[in-house]
């Protein structure tokens, strides 16, 4: 075999079946799984479903090979296989797709493809290894530009290219986790009706981990689901409804905090941007010439495909990065995100990944409830010294009623969960009453019960009379929480509708920028 | 300027002159740092491997009558300092900026403690090709007598930039100092490669030193170096971490390091020490007009600890 020539006509073994017999694997003193078994029959489109923290990323990367499960025998075709390495995996055809990309960024498409070969040649040769991964692409269902850096495709380019790796790859059976969060309904569809189209041709067997139920509905034929560590069960998708798949996940429903928006009359407008325009992180326009108005009692949704924007809009309001050109007034006032105006204006702010846009990890839970205020009574009588106590106690009574939970208010803030860290930065914001409230992806990664609490709290804000600008990837969640919603689109608002009666088709459309 | 049969001329041409005598260590310095830092790894340390390449280089030149044997045991002295900083920096919890700094001072204190003997006895410089053959003026035969250690920096420029793009080495040298997920993914041994790519660029910041000790200036002294191998740092990310950049930007400070002494020449005296700051003032300029807390150099190695 030639290393170059005979790698691309793929001999195909067809897909494989997989089962996973009781596996179980202890982090420390939690119990991640608890003999857990799941068999996945050949061109099956399988869904693990589970809350975060259920131990579906944990048995995939178990059977990928990335953790050594404590208990646990994978069968694939029936045959007892040893997979203590991802190596090993990719040898037998498993090939795993995340939520977030692999490629390097700064590599074109082709440099990726040819680095991740197993046998690569001392020196490539860069015009027929592009001739051979062109023929390639005129055989698979879709393709991606050859000699684009991969940082310059847009998201579903690249996690089709993630999905044609595997192919090139020759591997018969994914793991995907969660492949379409980054992606418009539009390019979700695309990619998974093409690989549902490759899984009913028995070429491929695909594990889907996902949260998003319409999916599992339209492309999955077997549904797997974990609760806590164990397994709840696995059936097929025709004998499921989303009622049944949430009882299923999250077996308690007394938990759901569903808040009422109260219908009352808009007030003064709080936050206007007008022509705003923001450079991102090399230099280009990331927003532009962008003009909106919030006003008091209005969550105004901005949804749209991350990327485009958005991650600048709320750094620029949060006071991490400054605006090339426009103007923004909170109040009438022109607004520059100093922490005077921030205090005067009473303006709150939940960005995404709050551990990191909003905490110092190594710092106390206390002391980051605190950074907002700490520099006034109680907390410092005079600005200059620092009191303990009154820090602690604001801090306790904040962990009680978000119901933070943390060993107490001294832990280092980095060893919270992700859910309570986010309660915490929203109990730190939210207990001034801002006027104004910016929220970014405020459940990302969260569990359902945290969702619901947190959603709750952005409809309080609202009902006793905020302003909130709430930027989200998930449409689901602006739909349910806005009283207008707005689409970015390449730094510029592409559509601006009423939430009562929105549109979801014109949404969709105008984030995939039609 | 009557002393001067090419009048204002002479300033451009020992400007040109001391592009190429001055840029060489910056040749070498930079572009094995390109290669340090493509694969994900700083080495501040080789400043101090500079002074101990000249250092080296002059005691082994001095010892044996063999000035290019000087610059063989400046390589591999070069490449041991490289590797001694690449195995410590894989060590749990190290910090690379920090071990680069340590080794720096490490490594020049040893220097000027091992070369005290050589400070006096002249060695034998290495010798110069004339391409100023052609030309009556002496300024400009002057001008253009060319090391061969400047003509091997060039190439290894290249050489460098087609290895990064076109080989199997190159491009896992590449995906370590991007992302190690990806890398260890593939089976690749990140330190390994990290371990290789810092003491290839160790080696040639220690011919780079040989260079200063053995053709210009060509002799060994502890001001030798003032700082040269940590401004060929810091035209690492002005080049944005490409070789032949590199080799542009070293061309450029090599003039910039000229200036003083050309101006000199004409009878330009006053303002001596504030011309020779020249490169300083470039490398903090070029800094601070390159860098911005918002925004991430585009070309930046994912990996690199410093620019994340």
């Amino acid at each position: 075999m030639t290393l170059i020539g005979a790698a691309h006509i793929p001999p195909h073994e067809g897909a494989p079946t997989l089962e996973l017999l009781g596996f179980s694997k202890r982090f420390g003193t939690l119990a991640a799984l608890d003999d857990v078994s799941v068999k996945v029959g050949a061109g099956a489109f399988h869904a693990l479903l589970g809350e975060n923290g259920a131990g579906k990323s944990t048995l995939v990367k178990c059977a990928m090979g990335y953790y050594a499960a404590d208990q646990g025998q994978i069968l694939l075709n029936g045959r007892e296989v040893e997979i203590t390495h991802p190596r090993q995996a990719h040898e037998l055809g498993l090939g795993m797709v995340y939520q977030h990309f692999t490629l390097v960024p700064n590599m074109t498409v082709l440099e990726n493809f040819v680095l991740s070969r197993e046998k690569m040649p001392a020196v490539v040769d860069w015009a027929s290894e592009r001739q051979l991964l062109h023929d390639y692409f005129s055989t698979t269902p879709f393709a991606v530009p050859l000699d684009t850096p991969v940082a310059d495709l847009a998201a579903g380019q690249k996690q089709k290219a993630e999905i044609l790796r595997q192919l090139y790859l020759k591997r018969n059976l994914l793991i995907l986790d969660e492949p379409t969060s980054v992606l418009t309904p539009d390019e979700a569809d695309e990619v998974l009706s093409t690989l549902k189209k490759l899984t009913e041709a028995k070429q491929l067997t695909i594990v889907t981990i996902t949260h998003k139920f319409r999916e599992v509905n339209a492309f999955c034929d077997t549904v797997t689901v974990l609760r806590r560590g164990k397994l709840i069960g696995t059936r097929p998708t025709r004998e499921l409804d989303n009622e049944i798949m949430a009882e299923m996940m999250i077996g308690r429903r007394e938990n759901r905090v569903v808040v009422e928006r109260e219908a009352h009359a808009l007030g003064e407008p709080v936050l206007r941007i007008a022509g705003l325009s923001v450079a991102d992180q090399v230099g280009q326009l990331a927003v532009e010439d962008l003009s909106l108005e919030i006003r008091a009692g209005e969550i105004v949704g901005v949804a749209g495909v991350s990327g485009n924007g958005q991650r600048e809009l709320v750094e620029t309001l949060a006071g991490q990065r400054h605006a090339e050109a426009g103007r923004i007034l909170v109040h009438g006032e022109p607004y520059a995100a100093t922490r005077a105006q921030m205090m005067r204006h009473k303006i709150a702010c939940l960005p995404e990944e709050p551990l990191r846009n909003a905490c110092v990890p190594e710092m106390s839970v206390a002391e980051n409830m605190a950074l907002r205020s700490f520099d006034q009574p109680p907390a410092s009588p005079d600005g200059v010294r620092l009191e303990r106590r009154p820090m602690r106690e604001v801090a306790r009574r904040l962990i009680e009623t978000y119901r933070v939970k943390t060993p107490g208010p001294d832990a280092p803030i980095r060893a919270l969960s992700g859910g309570n860290v986010q309660r915490a930065v929203l109990a730190r914001e939210l207990s001034s009453e801002g006027d104004l409230l910016i929220v970014a992806n405020p459940c990302f990664g969260l569990d359902f019960a945290a969702v619901a609490e947190i959603r709750a709290r952005i409809v309080q804000a609202r009902n006793r009379g905020a302003a909130v600008l709430l930027v989200s990837e998930d449409l689901d969640e602006i739909l349910q929480l806005s009283d207008r919603i707005v689409v970015m689109f390449d730094g510029k608002l592409a559509l601006q509708t009423d939430a009562a009666h929105p549109d979801v088709g014109a949404i969709g459309r105008a984030m995939a920028g039609h | 300027m009557a002393e001067s049969p090419l009048g204002i001329w002479s300033v451009p041409l020992a400007m040109l002159a001391g592009a190429i005598r001055v840029s060489t260590p910056f040749i070498f310095v930079s572009v094995g740092e390109c290669l340090t830092e493509r694969s994900g790894r700083i080495n501040l340390g080789l400043e101090g491997t500079l002074v101990m390449g000249a250092m080296s280089a002059y005691g082994v030149a001095l010892g044996t009558e063999w000035p290019w044997l000087g610059v063989l045991v400046a390589a591999g002295v070069g490449l041991l300092l490289g590797a001694l900083h690449a195995g410590i920096c894989q060590l749990p919890r190290v910090n690379d900026i920090a071990t680069g700094i340590g080794l720096m001072l490490f490594a020049t204190g040893l220097a000027f403690f091992l070369g005290k003997p050589f400070i006096q006895p002249k060695a034998p410089n290495l010798g110069a090709i004339e391409l100023g053959w052609w030309s009556s003026i002496p300024q400009v035969r002057q001008a253009l007598q060319v090391n061969w250690l400047f003509v091997l920096g060039i190439a290894l420029a290249f050489a460098l930039a087609w290895a990064l793009r076109n080989t199997r080495w190159g491009l896992i040298v590449r995906l370590a100092g991007e992302n190690i997920d990806a890398a260890l993914a593939m089976g690749v041994s990140v330190g390994r490669v990290r371990l290789i790519a810092t003491s290839i660029g160790g080696a040639f910041a220690g011919i780079g030193g040989a260079f200063l000790s053995l053709y210009y200036p060509g002799s060994w002294n502890e001001g030798l170096s003032s700082g040269q191998g940590l401004m060929a740092v810091a035209l690492v990310i002005f080049a944005r971490w490409d070789p032949v950049r590199c080799l542009w930007a070293s061309l450029l400070f090599g003039a910039a390091g000229a200036l003083s002494p050309a101006l000199q020449s004409i009878g330009v005296t006053q303002g001596y020490y504030l011309f020779s700051a020249a490169p300083y003032v470039l490398t903090l300029a070029l800094m601070v007009a390159t860098c911005s807390p918002e925004r991430s150099l585009r070309g930046a190695p994912g990996e690199l600890g410093a620019v994340k």
